[in-house]
Order: C-alpha cells, then structure tokens, then sequence
C-alpha cells in the first residue's frame, strides 16, 4: 500500500514597476499594482476557487482519507487578504475538515535560507504564527522556498524545532536510490526528509495537456498505475497548485483528473497522507549528505537560477546589506517593502543560465536580466536610501537619550513627509484582527495615510 | 568551390563597414575551401591578397555595345546621371573626394577605337551611378575572361548588382546578392528610387539573397517583395582586434557615454541627447561623447547647447582608424541608439575594447548578443535608465566586459563563410 502526500504550493510574487532611476527620491511607491491585483484575481477565479471546492467536495465524501497538504506563502496569503479574501474563507473551510494540512515556510518565499541564519528564522516563526492565526494549524514540515535544502539548511530547520522537510528528490544525491522512502540528513540524523518524485509532478504540470505526448490522455487509472510503480513505500508529489486552471486550462480536463483521483486511488489501496503521518509510520531508510544546496528548478537542480551569476549576488547581497537596519526601524512600511524585495522570483528573472525570455514569458515581465537587475536595483538603492535616513533619524533620537518608546513615535512623525505617498502602506493586519476589516482597511490606507 | 565575388570596396582602401565585412568574409571563405576571385572598381596594389586574388576592374578592357552581348544589356537598364548620392562618407570625406575626382575628370582612356578601359574612383562620389553602370560593364568582360574559373557569383551591396547581373547572364552560374543595408535604412522614408530598383533588381535576378540580420530579411520580404525561401540570414562576426596593448590612460574621473558613428537620422543620436540630459539631472559626473560628423550635427550642438549641456558633451569629430579603438576604450558605455541598422559591427569593436553597450532593439547585431542591453530606440526613459544602471551598477558593468568579450570572440567569420559555403551550394545545385 502506496501512501501518497499530496503537497501543492502557492506563492505570487509581487511584480515590481517599472521604476527608473529618476523615480528615485520621489517616489516610493514600488509596485505594479495592477498586474499584482489582476494576476491574484485571475488565479483565484481559474484556479484556487474550483480547485478548493473541489478537494473539499472529495474530503467530504472520503470520509477523511483523503488528505492534502499546503504550502502557501506569507505574501500569498496577505494578497488574498487585499484582493481575493473569498480564497482565505475557502482555505479557512478546508482547513477545518482536519483533512488539510500547511507547512511551514519562509514568509516571503525568500532566499534567506542562503543568506542570512538571522532573517530565515525570523521569517519562518512569521510564517507558523501566521498559519496558526488564519487556520488554526500549527505547521510541522518544512519546505524551503523552490525546495532549497542543504544540511546547513536542515541544521537552522532543525533549531527551530522542525524536523520533517520535503525537498526535491534529486538525482545527483539520490543517485540509485529512489525518492519513495523516508531518509535523514547525514550531517543531522535528526532531519528526517522527504523527496519529491519529479517526474510524476511533471506529468500533470508540463505534459498533462501535451497532446504530441505518448501518453495523452493521461487518465487517472494510468496515473494511478504509475504511483502503485514507483520504488518505496511512499510517493510525494509536490507541485504549484496553479498546475490546475493555470498551467492546463479547464479544458484540458485537469479538474475531471483532480475530481476522480482521491476516489480512485483509495479503491486502488492508495493511501493519502500527511507528511507528519508518513514520518510516523515509516523509519528512514538511509542518511543522504548534501552538503551543496539542491533545489527543484531546472534539469540540475542546483541554486544558479536565482545566485547564479554576479548581478543576482550583487542584488542579494545590496538588499540584505541593511537587514539589521530594517529591524531596528521595525516600520510597518519599511517591512513589507524589505519583504517583497527578497521574495525568490526577482533574482530568477536575472538569471542568465539561458536567454530563453519566451519560454517564461507569461511569469518573467522582463525582456532581459539585465532589465530586471537595474529595475530591482533602482528600488532597492531606493529602498536603503529610505532606509539610511530613517535610520540615522532613529540613532539620532537614541543619541538623545530619548525613552525607546518615545523614539519610534518621534521618528515616525517626522519622517511623514517622506513617506507620505508611500511604500504600499499596507500595514500588518495583526494577528487578532479579522479578515473581513483587514481587507477593506489596507487598499484605503494605501492611498490615503500612512499607518496611524 | 571558386567564387567571383563583386564588391565596391576592400580593405585597406575602405569607407564604410562593407569592405571590412567583405574582407572578414572572403578570409574565412578561404578557410573553408573556397577561391575568391574579388572584383573591385579600383585596385591599389596594396590589398592584402593572402586569401584573395584581386581584380582591378580600371585594368580591365570592356566593350560596351558589343552586338553580340544585346541580350545582357536588355536585363539592366543603365542610369547614367550625376547624383550627389552619397551613402556612407562624411562631408569631409565628400570634398576630399569630390576633388580628387575632379583632379581624374576623364574617365575613360582610350587604347583602341572599340576598346576602352574605365577608370573608376572607387569611392562614393557624385557620379556614382555612372560608376556602377559602367562597373557591370566591366563585369560582362571580366565575366568572360574568366569563364571556366568560378562557380558561382557573389555580389555585394546595390552598387555592384548589375555587375552581378550581367556576370551570371554571360556565365549561366548562379548569383547570391548579399544585402547589408538596404535603402530604407539608409533613408528612412526618403527612398531614392533609383537605389531601390536597384537593389530590387538585384535580388529578384538572384538565386538567393542573403540578409546580415532577421531585421533586414523582414525588410526585403515585406518592402522588395522578395520570396521569403530566397532569402538567408548570415550574420556578420568580428576580427580580433590586435589593439589592445593601446589602451589610452584616463585623465579624469567622470563617467564617460560614448556615441560613435555619423550623427545622421539613421543613427538616432537626438536619442542619446534626450537620454543624457535626463542621466545629468541626476548624476552629475558624467560625460557625454559625441564621435562622428554628419547632417544632424549642427542641429545636435544646438539641442545640447539648448538643454544647457555644452560643459558636459564632447564633439570630437569625425575618428578614425586607432583613434576609434582609442575611443572605446575609455567608454564606460558605449550607446548605438539606432533607428534602423541592418546589422551594426561598432558595438561587437567597442565590445572588444572593453565597453559595456547599449544597442537599440532596431539593430541587427541585437540578434546574435546577449551581453547588450537592448532598448526601443524611441524609449528615452529606458536608455536613460540603461546608462545609469552601467555606471552606477559595477556589477553589471562588470559582468558584461567580462562575459561580453567572451561573446564577441565566439563570433566568427568562419562560422559565417560555413554557412555562406552551404548557400552557394544550394545555388549551385538549384541551377543545374
């Protein structure tokens, strides 16, 4: 008996603007707001929406066997706040079936893991807390943005009390070995890891509606014969959950596929699982050492789409420059910009591994690298301008011996002219408040006021 | 294979981009096994014929009028006027000529009643057109001397299309026309028509047609008409350049923006000036060059003078030879905002000498480069943003003098002369 967990990711990132170098000073408003709003809209509306209702039509109907897990991004889940909270309230009822489980992950779909110990915590706590506040589940597995996984990695996971990760069944650390069994980490037994089957994933994300494919049509029962081949006890199939509604569009049949799979693969002895079940049931086979950062992006599965070059390294390394400064100041408007700065996708658009613009032309609003590096780059000096100065404000006021708490009141104040057009004003929506007033609250404050 | 290849120039005696182009290819062709015999208006004894055999067209004993030869000259009509057409010289270079010109006014020499030799100047002068008429008849004579010696035709550029025409009329082998400008780049919507039908004739007498971009493909499919399975992209390459050793020392901190080539319409310069003045607005070390001469210069120094920039623009005139390379070198970005260019070899030189660039997407060579940043010509802002992102990015910069020499180098001549090779192939056997 196959036991099979069921992962899907969502994470959209927020597109920048246009913004060149003579914006700089005068205006901090980043984002392509437009493309943010419609691309959520969109995706919720051919995707999240049907797809949910779905999984939650079969999880009634299985009687709690049938079981998914979600990944879903900090910035995901404030995009839904603003522009879709129809997609929350769905996930909220998912959520209360018991039969969906969330992992854990860096808040902004970050690099942090490669960059800075300091910030990869911080965005990980943010992260459960904010899973534990909208759906009541306290996550225990852990996946890294893009599945990135060292032991370097697995040892700041394990500190922070996780000890499951799912990351990619690589075959350059797998080598004969198959993704289908429960393994440690070398370095830290502890770590107990869980492998994606890659080529299963690709089934459904890239060949599903491939009508030139030998396979075509792709019917459950076949793709369940498929799972019951694989080597091992368990098969973890992870994928972005636009693989239904985006990726193949409905005509393609991929929501017939997502309706009649739980029910046959339980009639087939399949088994769906959590990944904190799997772990529980079944003992690591044998330690894996992966002392090299792997990841599920391209055919090597390494890092290099998002560090691979010296522009991606310069743009990481000049953001994180002023990390500490950013914490210091703590502003409700300085943190969100610091947060969609370092979501993943900005670095891979300045990826030069292969010129190929048009295959990703729908996600990659660049003509080239090079665009998007000076892009990035124009916001970001722009950002630590904002940055130093507040920050120099605030040492000042310290300097003053003023009373911590005074400062920040201070600081803010003074600094209203500046930010008063401001870096999306969307304030933190704190843990306690509800949905419904965080929604119509943040657009409004956008425009109108800073945060009060 | 052996090739009889017409061209208007040849280095060292070159006024534009063709006859370096030319040169890079018949030198790589000779790599891949192919004799070229070069047909130029006028030779000057002093071409590098390691890879070559020359043929200077003044020495050649033509006979118009030859009844036997009526048939050819009913596929060409000669236009015998005195034009001020002018493609590719600098008005300096134009007075200079048009006085050496006078200084030879007769331009036949007569041997024998019925024979007569041309002399041609070679150049881009005011009787151009006479010229190339009385190029092709030339061409008909050196078409039959060397009858038996060549198997295919090669021409290069509208001047030398009769010519070609008239070879392969006398010869029965195929003619490749190589298209490396056409005249609606050359003159934006002011099309000289007598060019035009030139160049039409031309590549519709062809075989086959080969384009230096996709950009100039699409132009000769859609503005000539030309059937699109004629026509073949073989994009230019670059030599080594042999210079490096000469790098010039930089006397002042500033930033310095390079624009090389002639300040005319085509090459888009009001573009570098607006994108200037929005770069000075905000970074205020930065110096702007201007390199060339032509039509829009005066309207250029007024602009700038206008925008208040004259402390910040430098108008050097127009450079030549080591004082290019020199040039680039101490760019810090070398900008070609062009508004039309077939193809466009300075951004792969200035490459070389260690200049990140920034090329229009108008532009040929933004086909085979990927270490360029690529704009609209018209889009100010982003050009603006590209200079600023190369000075004041050192990791971009970097980056591109680095992997961008790389590129450069991987163009080759002999990739080009292979795939000229195989196209004349194709004539070859589709004319048999």
């Amino acid at each position: 008996m196959k036991s099979v967990c069921l992962y899907f990711q969502i994470h959209h990132p927020l597109k920048l603007k246009k913004y060149r170098f003579f914006n700089m000073g005068n205006d901090s408003f980043y984002l392509d707001e437009y493309q943010n709003k419609s691309t959520t809209i969109k995706a919720a509306s051919s995707c999240y929406i049907p797809a949910n209702n779905i999984l939650l039509d079969k999880i009634q109907q299985s009687n709690g066997k049938f079981k998914v897990s979600f990944a879903i991004s900090g910035m995901a889940i404030e995009l839904f706040k603003t522009y879709a909270p129809e997609v929350l309230i769905s996930f909220k009822e998912l959520a209360a079936t018991g039969c969906v489980d969330f992992l854990v992950e860096p808040y902004s779909h970050s690099l942090s893991s490669l960059v800075s110990k300091e910030e990869f915590a911080s965005q990980v706590k943010r992260h459960a807390k904010l899973i534990e506040t909208e759906f009541g589940i306290t996550p225990t597995t852990f996946v890294n943005t893009e599945l990135i996984y060292s032991s370097g990695i697995g040892e700041m996971v394990a500190e922070l009390g996780y000890s499951t990760v799912v990351t990619e069944g690589a075959k350059h650390i797998l080598g004969w070995k198959s993704p289908g069994f429960v393994y440690a980490d070398s370095a830290y037994p502890k770590v107990k890891l869980l492998l994606r089957n890659s080529s299963l994933c690709d089934d459904l994300r890239y060949r599903f509606g491939d009508k030139t494919w030998d396979q075509w049509p792709l019917t459950t029962s076949k793709y369940i014969d498929w799972i019951n081949n694989t080597d091992g006890d368990i098969v973890n199939l992870f994928m972005d959950y636009e693989v239904f509604g985006c990726n193949n569009n409905t005509e393609s049949g991929i929501f017939d596929f997502l309706e009649y799979l739980p029910s046959d693969a339980i009639e087939q002895g399949i088994e769906f699982a959590f990944a904190k079940d799997v772990i529980n049931k079944f003992q690591p086979v044998a330690a894996l050492g992966i002392s090299h950062p792997i990841s599920w992006a391209d055919e090597e599965r390494d890092i290099t789409s998002w560090f691979g070059n010296e522009i991606q390294r310069e743009a990481i390394e000049q953001l994180y420059s002023v990390r500490e400064k950013v914490e210091a100041i703590n502003d409700d408007n300085l943190n969100y910009v610091w947060d969609f700065m370092q979501s993943s996708n900005h670095f891979y658009y300045m990826s030069t591994k292969w010129f190929v613009a048009e295959n990703n032309a729908n996600i990659n609003p660049y003509d080239s690298p090079y665009e998007a590096f000076m892009n990035y780059m124009n916001v970001c000096s722009d950002f630590k301008r904002q940055v130093e100065s507040r920050y120099s404000e605030l040492t000042a006021a310290t300097e003053k011996k003023v009373a911590p708490k005074k400062i920040k009141t201070t600081a803010t104040k003074t600094t209203t002219t500046a930010t008063k057009t401001a870096t999306k004003a969307a304030p933190k929506t704190t843990a306690t408040t509800k949905t419904a007033t965080a929604v119509t609250a943040k657009p409004k404050a956008k425009k109108v006021k800073t945060v009060s | 294979m052996r090739v009889l290849m017409f061209g208007w120039e040849f280095p060292p005696h070159i006024a534009g981009g063709l006859g370096t182009a030319c040169y890079g290819l018949t030198r790589g062709l000779s790599r891949a096994d192919v004799e070229v015999i070069f047909v130029v208006p006028k030779a000057y004894g002093d071409e590098d014929q390691r890879f070559v055999r020359v043929v200077n067209a003044s020495d050649v004993e033509a006979v118009y009028n030859n009844p036997q030869d009526a048939d050819v000259w009913k596929k060409v009509t000669f236009i015998e006027i005195n034009s001020n057409l002018v493609p590719y010289s600098s008005p300096e270079e134009f007075f200079e000529m048009s006085e050496s010109m006078q200084k030879m006014c007769s331009n036949t020499e007569i041997t024998d009643v019925w024979r007569q030799r041309y002399k041609f100047s070679g150049t881009y002068g005011s009787s151009l057109m006479t010229e190339v008429s009385k190029y092709a008849v030339v061409a008909l004579q050196v078409a039959k001397d060397l009858e038996g010696q060549f198997d295919v035709i090669h021409a290069h550029d509208w001047l030398t299309y009769y010519a070609g025409i008239v070879a392969r009329e006398v010869s029965g082998k195929p003619l490749v026309v190589h298209m490396h400008a056409t005249e609606h780049d050359r003159s934006g919507d002011n099309v000289n028509s007598e060019v035009f039908q030139m160049e039409q004739d031309g590549m519709a007498a062809a075989d086959k047609v080969i384009a230096v971009s996709h950009l100039t493909e699409n132009t000769i499919i859609t503005k000539y008409g030309i059937a699109p399975e004629k026509v073949e992209v073989v994009h230019n390459a670059v030599r080594l350049s042999s210079q490096d050793s000469d790098v010039p020392t930089r006397t002042i901190d500033d930033k310095i923006i390079t624009f090389l080539g002639r300040i005319t319409f085509q090459k888009g310069p009001e573009y570098f000036v607006e994108a200037a003045a929005k770069v000075l607005e905000k970074v205020p070390n930065v110096r702007f060059v201007m390199a060339g001469s032509g039509d829009m210069l005066n309207k250029i120094i007024l602009r700038v003078a206008r925008l208040g920039l004259s402390d910040r623009f430098h108008f050097t005139g127009f450079l030549k030879g080591t004082d290019v390379h020199k040039m680039y070198s101490l760019s810090d970005v070398y900008v070609m905002p062009s508004v039309s260019e077939p193809f466009g070899i300075a951004p792969l030189e200035a490459m070389q000498a260690n200049a990140p660039v920034i090329i229009s997407k108008q532009s040929g060579v933004a086909e085979v480069l990927n270490y360029a940043i690529k704009v609209d010509y018209w889009d100010v802002d982003a050009l603006a943003d590209a200079m600023y992102g190369l000075i004041t990015y050192p990791a971009l910069s970097n980056m591109f003098i680095e992997r961008g020499q790389e590129e450069v180098t991987a163009l080759k001549w002999n990739d080009a002369a292979l795939k000229v090779k195989k196209i004349y192939q194709d004539a070859i056997d589709n004319n048999k």
